[in-house]
Formats: structure tokens, C-alpha cells, sequence
């Protein structure tokens, strides 16, 4: 499995989608990969420690993901992301519905292997 | 026994008016329709309005929406409509609404009134400094127990299952947990028992996925662009099945869609842990749950787990934080960014010189990255020809927000060649309102429901 490919740069948003919005005075973010290996993939390369530091600008507490294997998912929670909360958040997007556009222009270090069976499949097949 | 169909026509107070008529019109087997419309802090802008005058409080625009939906009962309709719309002043909300109806001549419908959710009573005879405490930072509510203005329990779904149960057509409730909304029909309906926790499980799942309308139905999905005729989106539909899953559907004819990443992405909507949804109904795990897509916008949702819900309610309480305001100037031009955060900068500064330090401001860059400061390469402000510039400040003296609203203006004429965009006129000072979530004992709490009005 191990055995090294070419390896690129690809978005996040090329082989997961996601959603975002807030959650108290922090936000959470949700991302589904869209196939079970690319989940695979993301579990390894998409830790809470990397999303933290992508987020880090914004001022954030400790980033915690959690895991739902059945639906090829991820649920990142992103304390204090809103700089005051949704209802004091002097901020644009005060109530965090851009950080999930913002996570999928992350760049990930893949093979080109791997990264075929994490791209979405034809459409019709089960 | 036969699945029951349930609507949302109304995500938040402000979606599409017209929207609950034209669900109605679309999906006319239609049994339930829940419309939805408190957002955390839409209790507090109802507290100002009952202020000012006590026969109001409520979501108004709902009852144009009964207006709406007159033409459909009168034709025969069963239709029955589960709304949070009541705010702080259920009762009156129904009065209204049982007004409208009266004025059309429909005679036999009942509206069911649920109460009880109003604890601000109780928060504010409670000095002790171990209960309410703020269930995001562990302040004690002492804290802000002075400017407190609502603090309203997420009440479960019993009260509307008393009321459908006592034959009410329109159930108003004040603030109720949003999928409660759908989870009271399916106990209605189905008489599932309260021990029956993973099928209470299903149908909360059922109503997290409708509660904010058409973003079931391809609303903000990450493949937005390429959802079909996206001006004639339609609203969600579950159909609720006996044994707790559903199908996620929307109308025959209308624009959006319902897959497999529609449905997964509104599931991870504002939740925490995936294990551990908090409804007063139950508690879910999302952990087993399971998304099939059957066929072209039908997708069954199945796997729910549900454990008994916990002793307390979620408590939403707002207080008085002061004032804010925002304003916008549009700058175009070389080095447009520049000029625009120095701008801003000139803003603060006069605003100091006239012996106003405020508590809280923003400089922002619109089309610079904005929505992610820091995020973005800074590379890319050197090229832009264009910005917004966004200032926003907050500060506990009205008269110091209010100095800001006139410090924008004067920019139009002694700042930068290039200064447009200012037809808005002078920004609007508003109260904020902080959040406080805590929680309840559900012993303290004393949920009714009660049949307001028969006509005839």
C-alpha cells in the first residue's frame, strides 16, 4: 500500500464536499469524501491538527474531529472560529457559513493512485 | 399502517414567504407542514417588539401564511401546520391567526396553543450561582442575570402531540426543539411509546434534515452551480415511515435536488458530537445511520439509534450587550485595498479625537478575503482594482455607535478618487444581544398545550 507513486497537490473540494455554519460562539464544519477510500485517505491526511493550523488565523481553541465512518464523514468542531459568536461577532461571516468553502480550497499531498479512487464514481452505479 | 408525509416550507423567519402556499399546491397529499421560525436570537428582536406594544411578539409573518392557506382547506385540504411561530406570544399569535380565519369564514378549525417554554422568570428569581451557568464558558449567570431579556426552554414534542391529540389543525408553540416539530406527528400518528428510542431517534433525524428548508434540497450544497432550475427550488418532504426511517424527498416538478451528498452534508448542519445529538425527545447517535439514494430525488435515510433524553432542557437566553453598527464604502482603483484600510483607519481615528475609544471595531476588506482573514495570500491585494470596505464597531454607549454611523459619510468627499457605493446612506445602529445557552431541570419547566380558539 505503501509502495510510492507519483505524488501531486489536490483540493480538498476535488474529492470531499462540505458544510459549515455555527454552533454557540464557535462553528463546526462537516465534510463527506466522496468515496469510502477517499475517506480512507482523509483520515490520515485531514487530522484535527490540520485543520487547526489551516484555521489558525482566524483564532481558534482545540480542534476536534470526529469520525462517521458510515457516511464517509468527518465533523470538525472549531471553537471560538467566530471571534465572539454568532450574535457578537463583529466579523463578515459571523455565523461561519464560509469555513467550509474555505477547508476545501485546502491542498493535500496525494498519489496519483490513490487519488483515482477518491474522485467521485460515474453516476448510476451502486 | 401508512408512512405520513411531513413539509417544511420555512427554515428560518425571513425564507420565502409564499413558500408554505406553493408546498401546499405542489404536494397535495401533503399531511403535515412545519414551518420554522426562531433562530437563537430572534427571541430578543420579539422582546423589543413586545416592548413597545404586548399584542406582539410573535412571528407576524405566519399569519399571512394562514391567509395563504385558507384557498386550500376551503378546497378540502387536511393539511395540519406545526409552527414555532408563536415566539414569546403564542396566544396571541393564534388570536390573529384565528382572526384571519374567522374573516374568511372557515369555521371548524381548531388551533392548538403550546406554552410553557418562557423560563426567564425562573432565571431571574434563581441567585444561585451554581445553576444556568454558561454551558460554553462556565460563567455563572450572575455575570449578566441583570440585562437579561429571554430565556426560553427548548420544549420537546410532547405538548404538540397533546395538542394534535385534542384535534388541533395549527399547533403555535413558543420555542420548541426544531425537529420536535416533526417528531410530534410521528408519535401522534404512529403511537409510538416514549421507551420506543430508536424510532424517536428516526423521526429526529427526520426533522433536523427539513428544519432549515431548501437546504435539504440542495441549498448551499457545495455543488450549488449545478443543481437544476435553482429559481424553482423546492421545498423538503419527508415521508415518515411506522418503523422510524424515511425517505427524503421534495415535489414532483421543482427545481434543486435530493441526493446522497445533499442529505449527508444538512446531516453534519450545526451539530457537535455525531454520537451524541442533544434533543429533548432523545438522544441520537448518528453513528448507524445510513443514506441510499432509491431514485431520482428520493432518498431513504434509515439506522437511527436513540438513547432517553437527558434530565434538563437547552436553555436560549439573551441579554443586553450594548450597541453596533456596520457601514460599507465601495473603493475602486490602484491600490484600492490600501486606501480602503486607510480609511478605516481614519474612521477610528476621528472617532478617538472625538473622545470615543469603542470597545470593539472591524476593519474588513471585502473581496480581499474577508470572510477569512489571514487565510488568504496577501499577494493577491496588490492586484485588485477593487474592494468593499466593511467597518463594523460595537461599544456598550449608543451615543458612541451612533458618532461612528456619522463618521462614514464624510469619506465620500475627503478620502481616496474612487470612493462609491455609499447610496445606503448612514449605517443603523442596533442593540446586540449576547447568547447564553445554560440548562434546565425539566421538573422546573411546566410545558401546556391547550385548544385556543374553535370557530363554531
Amino acid at each position: 500500500m505503501k509502495k510510492s507513486t507519483t505524488r501531486r497537490q489536490v483540493r480538498l473540494g476535488e474529492i470531499a464536499c462540505a458544510r459549515s455554519g455555527d454552533k454557540g460562539s464557535g462553528a463546526n464544519v462537516g465534510v463527506i469524501a466522496h468515496t469510502p477510500e477517499g475517506f480512507q485517505y482523509l483520515r490520515e491526511a485531514l487530522s484535527a491538527r490540520r485543520v487547526g493550523k489551516f484555521f489558525k488565523p482566524l483564532g481558534l481553541g482545540k480542534v476536534v474531529r470526529h469520525e462517521l465512518p458510515n457516511l464517509d464523514a468527518f465533523n470538525f468542531i472549531l471553537p471560538g472560529v467566530l471571534a465572539g459568536g454568532a450574535s457578537r461577532s463583529l466579523r463578515i461571516d459571523a455565523q461561519g457559513k464560509a469555513l467550509g468553502q474555505a477547508l476545501l480550497e485546502m491542498e493535500l499531498e496525494i498519489s496519483e493512485k490513490v487519488l483515482a479512487r477518491c474522485k467521485p464514481r460515474k453516476k448510476n452505479r451502486s | 399502517m401508512k408512512s405520513i408525509l411531513i413539509g417544511n416550507a420555512q427554515g428560518f423567519w425571513g425564507d420565502s414567504i409564499n413558500a408554505p402556499a406553493r408546498l401546499v399546491s405542489q404536494q397535495p397529499d401533503l399531511d403535515y407542514l412545519t414551518l420554522d421560525y426562531l433562530a437563537e436570537v430572534s427571541m430578543s428582536i420579539l422582546a423589543l417588539q413586545k416592548e413597545r406594544d404586548p399584542a406582539t411578539g410573535y412571528a407576524r409573518d405566519f399569519v399571512e401564511v394562514v391567509r395563504s392557506l385558507i384557498p386550500f382547506w376551503r378546497k378540502g385540504s387536511k393539511v395540519r401546520v406545526i409552527t414555532n411561530a408563536g415566539g414569546l406570544n403564542p396566544q396571541g399569535c393564534a388570536q390573529a391567526c384565528a382572526e384571519v380565519l374567522r374573516q374568511a369564514g372557515i369555521r371548524r378549525m381548531k388551533i392548538g396553543v403550546v406554552t410553557g417554554d418562557d423560563v426567564l422568570p425562573v432565571l431571574r428569581a434563581d441567585p444561585g450561582t451554581k445553576t444556568f451557568t454558561n454551558l460554553e464558558t462556565g460563567e455563572p449567570i450572575t455575570k449578566i442575570s441583570g440585562s437579561l431579556v429571554t430565556a426560553n426552554a427548548y420544549l420537546g414534542a410532547q405538548p404538540i402531540i397533546e395538542a394534535l391529540n385534542a384535534g388541533a389543525d395549527i399547533v403555535i408553540t413558543g420555542r420548541v426543539a426544531d425537529p420536535s416539530l416533526t417528531v410530534a406527528p410521528c408519535v401522534a400518528e404512529f403511537g409510538w411509546d416514549w421507551n420506543d428510542h430508536d424510532r424517536i431517534a428516526g423521526a429526529t433525524i427526520a426533522g433536523h434534515l427539513i428544519e432549515c428548508g431548501t437546504q435539504a434540497t440542495g441549498g448551499i450544497s457545495t455543488d450549488w452551480l449545478e443543481i437544476p432550475d435553482p429559481a424553482n427550488i423546492g421545498f423538503p418532504v419527508v415521508e415518515v415511515n411506522p418503523d422510524g426511517t424515511c425517505f427524503v424527498t421534495k415535489p414532483m416538478r421543482t427545481g434543486g435536488v435530493v441526493n446522497e451528498r445533499t442529505v449527508k452534508e444538512q446531516l453534519l448542519y450545526e451539530i457537535g458530537d455525531p454520537d451524541n445529538y442533544l434533543s429533548p425527545d432523545v438522544t441520537v447517535s448518528f453513528l448507524s445511520l445510513q443514506v441510499r439514494e432509491q431514485k431520482k430525488n428520493r432518498v431513504r435515510v434509515s439506522g437511527a439509534k436513540g438513547r432517553p433524553a437527558t434530565s434538563s432542557y437547552k436553555v436560549s437566553a439573551s441579554y443586553r450587550d450594548g450597541f453596533w453598527a456596520q457601514g460599507t464604502l465601495t473603493i475602486f482603483g490602484r491600490n484600492a485595498v490600501v486606501k480602503a484600510r486607510r480609511c478605516g483607519e481614519i474612521i477610528l481615528q476621528r472617532l478617538r479625537e472625538a473622545g470615543y475609544e469603542l470597545q470593539r471595531s472591524s476593519i474588513e476588506c471585502v473581496g480581499a478575503g474577508a470572510c477569512m482573514p489571514g487565510l488568504l495570500e496577501k499577494s493577491i491585494e496588490a492586484e485588485l482594482l477593487e474592494t468593499v470596505l466593511r467597518v463594523a464597531v460595537a461599544d456598550p454607549r449608543r451615543e458612541a455607535v451612533e458618532r461612528f454611523a456619522k463618521e462614514m459619510s464624510p469619506l465620500i468627499t475627503s478620502g481616496p478618487q474612487g470612493v462609491t457605493g455609499y447610496a445606503a446612506g448612514r449605517p443603523r445602529v442596533h442593540p446586540v444581544f449576547g447568547y447564553w445557552p445554560c440548562l434546565i431541570e425539566k421538573a422546573r419547566v411546566k410545558p401546556q398545550a391547550y385548544i385556543a380558539t374553535t370557530n363554531g
